[in-house]
This record gives structure tokens, C-alpha cells and sequence, in this order.
């Protein structure tokens, strides 16, 4: 009888305490800090400057849900995780939200628990070869070394196009980007393989870039994009909806540049208005300041000021936009109506 | 009135339970147990609780998935098709190949640095202080590190030896290449092979059914074993059998006459025709390897991260166990050492037959949780990408399952199986060296 009631209590506190840990959104507000996973060190993605501060496209997510919530986009916690260590930090709410370019997938939506807020950079897999070799094509990699990053989707991907293919390979498995880097300039292994983006971030440090040639075949469709926890719906929709605000914010013409201005008071754009929160009460609902969006966008602008800032074709890593051009223009951004 | 008085009779009143001498041990005892039990259940039901709130269950199904990965040193035929228990267990068998090689490089370094550092040889004795000083006072996952940066960054990447002036080339009469991917040796073909044996075959999958040859597809049976090998391993047992048969004869005969017959000739004989003849039936030669493509084909290659590891982990525990031989080595009274010696002995022949094998009593306990240390120091073999059961079961498995808590009690479960089977066997050889007395 006792024990019952012990272990009844015990259910109770675990119970208690896992509800408590679902209200990510007060949690951080209570902190004064938003803990966000990010990658070890990607150049154009997640790096730290010369400074010591973390700058890229993923970190720019993190900050401005940071200066949405907090008002301060340097509130941030940045939890370098690598391919093996992501899940398990937002599992256990080491991390609020993870901004490591992770793909979506079924499994980790639906098995893992987690919840994918959207997508902030459509990408694919594909290989970088040293133009020394002559290979043309995915296709001719019969028997080549590849390295690769362990854990992630990338492993699966290249198993399953060696295998349909037809070809043999013999994968040498890596931790993080920098030693891959070693390895493959090393001429340790013959061919990098990981997602598109990744590769040519990776070209751009290296010191005899031309002398590396990224193969036209994509294997794989890769969505990267931010991810919560599963079951913390308010949090989630915080997250989701300052992905969205600066995904809108560049197809409505928001830059960080007129953002003042366009907030001091409502315009003529009713979807302008609702966004900045000239009118409607779209923050409130959110549990947030009416500003929010303001906040989130006068860190480094829209998308699109983020994606040029970072990774842009001005930017030694030079990726063109192509699929991750708004919707207006070919691409596939798309935001859902601030309504 | 005669009234003597009766002995205090005993009873048990609780308040003894603290303050009696005989029970209050007992007590403490009892209460610390209570608490230990009520601490293992609160962990456990936190666990199943904070599982249930995740929406997550216990259970092991997933291993019976196929894993969807490729494993590139698999010691089994194994493909991204085969399921997560069959890419555990090729990735065990890694970390026992690279345990059971690092243990033996480490006892046989260990043993002759922990000897030459007692040598009278100034130079000799001093060099190995500097190497066991500096292998047992760092990490031994910067060696590993290390020792990889070393064969990757000096040695020749395999496109090196390509072209008509290769900047590198093979050794040993082109027989050998070290690249900074891993050393390609020969390896031995038979011509007249008698094929692999299916162990626990399953009749009714398709690779098994027999092609026209006679032989079956890889993937049939758990493993397949080779007939060859089998084969050869028991005609040298039996040449070794024989060969000791010799020597036993040879010591009657020196004990009843004191003259010893020469036997080297038959000895070596006995073990080396038989085998050489199955050899040659088997049509034994050796397979070079050879540039074709991106890489070396043919021939057995050792991959960098094997070697990598298998040298770090050797040197590292060779340092600790250098100590623990030179500890046993000074065990031994001096005494010994000059009775051997007024009995005419030469000093190599005292430390053979005298001095080490009383010394092996004081060393063999110690160097038990020095193996047990390097098999467990394996499962750093991630460091390197070497494959082994961390690697596969508890990296890439976990990872893409995301079953964090039955890959890690499963991992837990396999090292302790390892270090318990490694303390059996040393306990037992343990027995076998000590002292008897008498």
C-alpha cells in the first residue's frame, strides 16, 4: 500500500516536471536566454568571427527568435552540437530549438518527436571531386574512397546511390566538417560528400578552391530547416512564425533598412500592418510583444539580406539562390498569409 | 531463603536495533540497502515516466530493421541491406580484432621496455623512462589523433603512384604499398580451393540455393568459413602436436642418459612439410595488389584507422604495462638473482628461467584490468572512424533510430560481456602461474 502511494507520488513529480519542461516559451522569457543548437562550424552557415561571436544563416534564426522573444538578439546561448549529438540535446532540453542545417525527414519528424517549424534552405546532396581525378559524373565514382559525415542523412543517401547504381565505394566515416576537410585535402579519401550547400561553403575555405569541382548530380532531396521539440505547440508556433515573418517580411518588401519606418505607423498594406503589428493583435496571440516582428527583422533583415549577408553570391561561398527564391520569383519560399 | 538470582533473560526490545552493538551494524546495513533500492527505483521510474511524456517506448524491434548504412572494414559479408543486429555485431568484431591485436602488441613492447628500463645501460634504460613518461601521461585519444594525423599527412595519397614517373612506389619487390589511406600487403589465393562452409544456413533463401559450381552466394548463412583456412590451421596444430611429442621424448631421453638428441631438424620438419604439401595442394600463391582506379585492388588492406588505433592503444597500455613488469621484475629478491648467477646461468637465461616466471605471479593481476583498459579504450575508435561496436551499434544505429536508451544498455551489456570473458580467461591463466604450495 505504501509503495503505491510512493510510486504514485514519483509518477506525479515526473509528470509535473515534464509539463513544466513543455512551456519552452516562459522557460526562456524566465532565463532571459534562448539556448539554440547550432553546428560545430560551418563557414556561411554557424562560425564564430574573428570576434569570437557566432555570425550565419543558421545563427541568424536563432537570433532573431531571440530578439522576438527577448527583445536582445544577443540573448543567445549557442550550443555547438555535431551530426550525433543534435537530437539528444533538444531531446533533453539541453537546447530550445536546434538551427543546424537538419534535414526533415519522416523519421526524425514523427519517431524522433520531433516538430519541424519550416524550412529556411532547400538543399540536396551532392559530391566534390578534385578536378585532378577527371571525373565528369557521380556515376564514374566506381571504387572511390568517399568521405563522409557520421549520423546523418547524407550516410543513408550515399548507401542507397552506390547501391542502385551499381558501383562500390569505401566509405570513411568523420565526425565533423573540419576533419573532413583534413581527410579530403589530405587525399585521404577521393570524393567529400554532403548537402550542396555544405560542399561549397567548405570549397570556399579552402586555399586552391578552383582545383575543386562540385559534380552536377544532386542525390538527394535535403529540406533543412529549424526544429522543436514535439508537444510544445505555443513554442513551436513562435519559432515557426519568425522563420515566416522574415520569409514574408522580404516578399513584402520589408528590409531592415525601412523596417523603422514602416512600424512607426500603419501604411497602407493591411498585411504590412498585421505583420508589424500596426494592426491586429497577430503578437499578442503568440504570447508575444505586438513588436515582435519588428524585433526579429531590425537584427539582419529578411531572408533574403540574410541569405546575401552569409551565403549569397557576393559571398566567397557563393550560392545562387535558385530554389530558395521566393515564390514570386521561381523558388520555392513560401510563406502562409499573416492574417 | 535461598534465592539465586536467575540469569538476565534475553529480550528483544527494539530500541537494541540502534543501540546494541550486536544488532546496530545489521541495522545500518538493512537501512542502507532500503535507500540504494528506493534510489534504483526512483531512476527507473523517472526514466519510463519521462519516456512515456516523450511519447517513446522501450523495445528492441528496430534492430531487425535493415540498418541502411555501409560499414567499410566488415569482417561478416554485410551490405546497407543487412539489419542493424548484423552491423552491431560486424561492428563487435572490429573492436575484438583491434583488442585482441592491441593486447598482444601491448604485452610483447610492454614486457621489453619494462626490462630494458632496469637495464645497467645508461642510454638504453634512460630512453625508455622518456617513452613510458610520455605514452602514460597523455590522453591516449591524442595518440590515436595523433598517430592518424601522422599516416595521413606522410604518407602518399594512392594517385601518387600513378603515371610514368610515380612520385611513390610499392616495396618489397612491389609487393607492399603504404598509402595514406592504409597498407595494401599480399594476400594468399588458392587455386585449388575447397570453397567457404555456410554456418547456420537458412535452406530456403535464395542465396543459398547452389549455383553450378557447387558453391553457395555470400550472403548465405550467418557467416561462412573458410574450408582452406581450416584446414591449414589443423595440419600445422597437428605438425605443433608432433613437434612437441619430439621434445618430450628428447627430455626422457636427457633425464635417463644426460646426453640431449638433436632434434631441430625434425622438429622443424614435422611442423613445416605436412603444411607446406596442403599448400601446395590448395595451389597456395599470392594475390599483389594493384593500382586500378581510385585505388589499390587485391591483396588485404589494412585501413588507416585499424592501424592508427591498434599503435596508439599498443603504446599507450605497452607504457603501463612496461611499469607493472618492472614492478614485478623488482618484486623478486636479489637473492635470486645471484644464486642463478653462482650457478653459472648468463643473465638473459637468469631473467628467462628464473626471474620471470616468479615475477609473472606479481604481474599477471595487474595486467588483467590493463586489457580490460584497452579493450574498453577501443570504443574511442570513433576518433579515427574505425568502425567498431561504438561505432556502428551505438554511433550510426543509435543516430538514425534514435533509440538512445537500448543502443547504450545494449553497448553497456557487450562491454561488460568482453571484460568479464577477458578477466575469466587472464583469472584462469592467473591460476595456472601461481605459486603452488605445498
Amino acid at each position: 500500500m505504501k509503495k503505491t502511494v510512493f510510486v504514485g507520488a514519483l509518477a506525479v513529480a515526473g509528470l509535473s516536471a515534464g509539463i513544466a519542461a513543455a512551456d519552452t516559451l516562459a522557460d526562456v522569457q524566465a532565463r532571459g536566454k534562448l539556448n539554440c543548437g547550432v553546428a560545430t562550424g560551418v563557414p556561411g552557415f554557424a562560425y564564430t568571427d574573428a570576434n569570437g561571436d557566432w555570425q550565419g544563416f543558421d545563427v541568424a534564426v536563432c537570433r532573431a527568435v531571440a530578439a522576438a522573444v527577448l527583445s536582445d538578439p544577443t540573448a543567445v546561448e549557442f550550443v555547438p552540437t555535431t551530426g550525433k549529438t543534435r537530437f539528444t540535446a533538444l531531446a533533453s532540453g539541453e537546447i530550445d530549438m536546434l538551427a543546424r542545417n537538419t534535414t526533415w525527414t519522416f523519421s526524425r519528424d514523427v519517431d524522433l518527436k520531433f516538430d519541424f517549424i519550416g524550412i529556411n534552405y532547400y538543399d540536396g546532396q551532392g559530391f566534390m571531386v578534385s578536378k585532378e581525378l577527371g571525373v565528369s559524373s557521380a556515376k564514374e565514382l566506381d571504387g572511390a574512397t568517399v568521405c563522409i559525415q557520421t549520423g546523418t542523412t547524407t550516410e543513408l543517401n550515399l548507401a542507397d546511390f552506390f547501391r542502385i547504381n551499381n558501383l562500390s565505394y569505401e566509405p570513411v566515416p568523420i565526425e565533423t566538417n573540419a576533419e573532413a576537410q583534413q581527410q579530403y585535402l589530405a587525399g585521404a579519401c577521393d570524393v567529400y560528400t554532403t548537402d550542396a550547400s555544405g560542399l561549397a561553403a567548405t570549397r570556399a575555405s579552402f586555399e586552391d578552391a578552383a582545383n575543386h569541382v562540385i559534380l552536377p548530380e544532386i542525390i538527394s532531396k535535403e529540406p533543412l530547416g529549424p526544429l522543436v521539440r514535439h508537444g510544445d505547440n505555443e513554442w513551436g508556433d513562435v519559432v515557426r512564425w519568425t522563420l515566416n515573418a522574415l520569409i514574408a517580411a522580404e516578399e513584402l518588401g520589408v528590409t531592415s533598412a525601412n523596417v523603422a519606418e514602416l512600424a512607426s505607423a500603419a501604411g497602407n498594406n493591411p498585411e504590412i500592418n498585421r505583420l508589424l503589428g500596426t494592426e491586429g493583435t497577430l503578437g499578442e496571440m503568440l504570447g508575444l510583444d505586438a513588436d515582435w516582428a519588428v524585433k526579429a527583422l531590425s537584427v539582419s533583415g529578411n531572408y533574403g539580406e540574410v541569405f546575401e549577408k552569409n551565403i549569397g553570391e557576393t559571398t566567397p561561398i557563393g550560392l545562387a539562390r535558385g530554389l530558395n527564391a521566393q515564390w514570386t520569383s521561381g523558388g520555392l519560399l513560401y510563406s502562409p498569409p499573416f492574417r | 531463603m535461598t534465592s539465586l538470582t536467575d540469569p538476565p533473560k534475553e529480550s528483544f526490545r527494539l530500541g537494541m536495533l540502534i543501540y546494541d552493538t550486536r544488532y546496530r551494524s545489521l541495522t545500518i546495513q538493512v537501512v542502507a540497502l532500503i535507500g540504494f533500492m528506493i534510489f534504483a527505483a526512483w531512476l527507473i521510474n523517472n526514466t519510463l515516466v519521462n519516456l512515456a511524456v516523450q511519447g517513446k517506448s522501450i523495445g528492441f524491434g528496430f534492430l531487425s530493421d535493415p540498418a541502411g548504412y555501409d560499414i567499410n572494414q566488415r569482417l561478416l559479408d554485410y551490405n546497407s541491406q543487412s539489419t542493424h543486429w548484423r552491423a552491431a555485431f560486424v561492428g563487435l568484431l572490429n573492436t575484438l580484432l583491434v583488442a585482441f591485436l592491441g593486447c598482444i602488441t601491448a604485452t610483447v613492447i610492454g614486457v621489453l621496455v619494462g626490462i630494458l628500463r632496469l637495464s645497467n645501460n645508461w642510454l638504453v634504460a634512460r630512453l625508455m623512462t622518456i617513452y613510458v613518461e610520455m605514452f602514460r601521461n597523455v590522453p591516449v585519444l591524442l595518440w590515436i589523433v595523433f598517430t592518424m594525423a601522422i599516416l595521413i599527412e606522410t604518407l602518399p595519397a594512392p594517385r601518387a603512384f600513378r603515371g610514368e614517373n610515380p612520385e611513390a612506389s610499392m616495396v618489397l619487390f612491389d609487393s607492399v604499398a603504404f598509402t595514406n589511406r592504409g597498407v595494401y600487403l599480399p594476400e594468399a589465393l588458392f587455386s585449388r580451393g575447397l570453397g567457404d562452409m555456410p554456418i547456420f544456413p537458412d535452406r530456403d533463401s535464395p542465396a543459398c540455393q547452389p549455383t553450378e559450381d557447387g558453391s553457395v552466394e555470400d550472403g548465405c548463412g550467418v557467416f561462412q568459413i573458410s574450408l582452406d583456412l581450416i584446414l591449414i590451421l589443423a595440419v600445422f596444430g597437428a605438425g605443433l602436436y608432433g613437434s612437441s611429442v619430439i621434445r618430450k621424448r628428447a627430455d626422457r631421453i636427457q633425464n635417463q642418459t644426460g646426453d640431449r638428441p638433436t632434434t631441430w631438424y625434425l622438429r622443424l620438419g614435422v611442423v613445416s612439410i605436412p603444411t607446406l604439401i596442403v599448400l601446395a595442394a590448395l595451389g597456395f600463391h599470392l594475390g599483389y595488389p594493384a593500382l586500378k582506379g581510385f585505388n589499390f585492388q587485391g591483396g588485404t588492406y589494412l585501413r588507416n584507422s585499424l592501424i592508427a588505433l591498434w599503435l596508439a592503444l599498443s603504446l599507450y597500455t605497452a607504457a603501463f604495462i612496461a611499469e607493472i613488469v618492472r614492478a614485478g621484475i623488482l618484486a623478486i629478491s636479489k637473492g635470486q638473482t645471484e644464486a642463478a648467477s653462482a650457478l653459472g646461468l648468463r643473465s638473459n637465461r637468469i631473467m628467462s628461467l628464473v626471474i620471470l616466471p616468479q615475477a609473472l605471479r606479481v604481474i599477471i593481476p595487474p595486467l588483467i584490468s590493463n586489457y580490460l583498459n584497452l579493450t574498453k579504450n577501443s570504443s574511442l575508435a570513433i576518433a579515427v572512424g574505425y568502425m567498431d561496436i561504438t561505432g556502428t551499434l551505438g554511433g550510426i544505429t543509435m543516430n538514425q533510430t534514435g533509440r538512445e536508451l537500448e543502443c547504450v544498455l545494449l553497448l553497456m551489456l557487450v562491454y561488460l560481456a568482453i571484460s568479464l570473458t577477458i578477466s575469466a580467461v587472464m583469472n584462469w591463466y592467473n591460476e595456472s602461474v601461481k605459486l603452488v604450495e605445498r
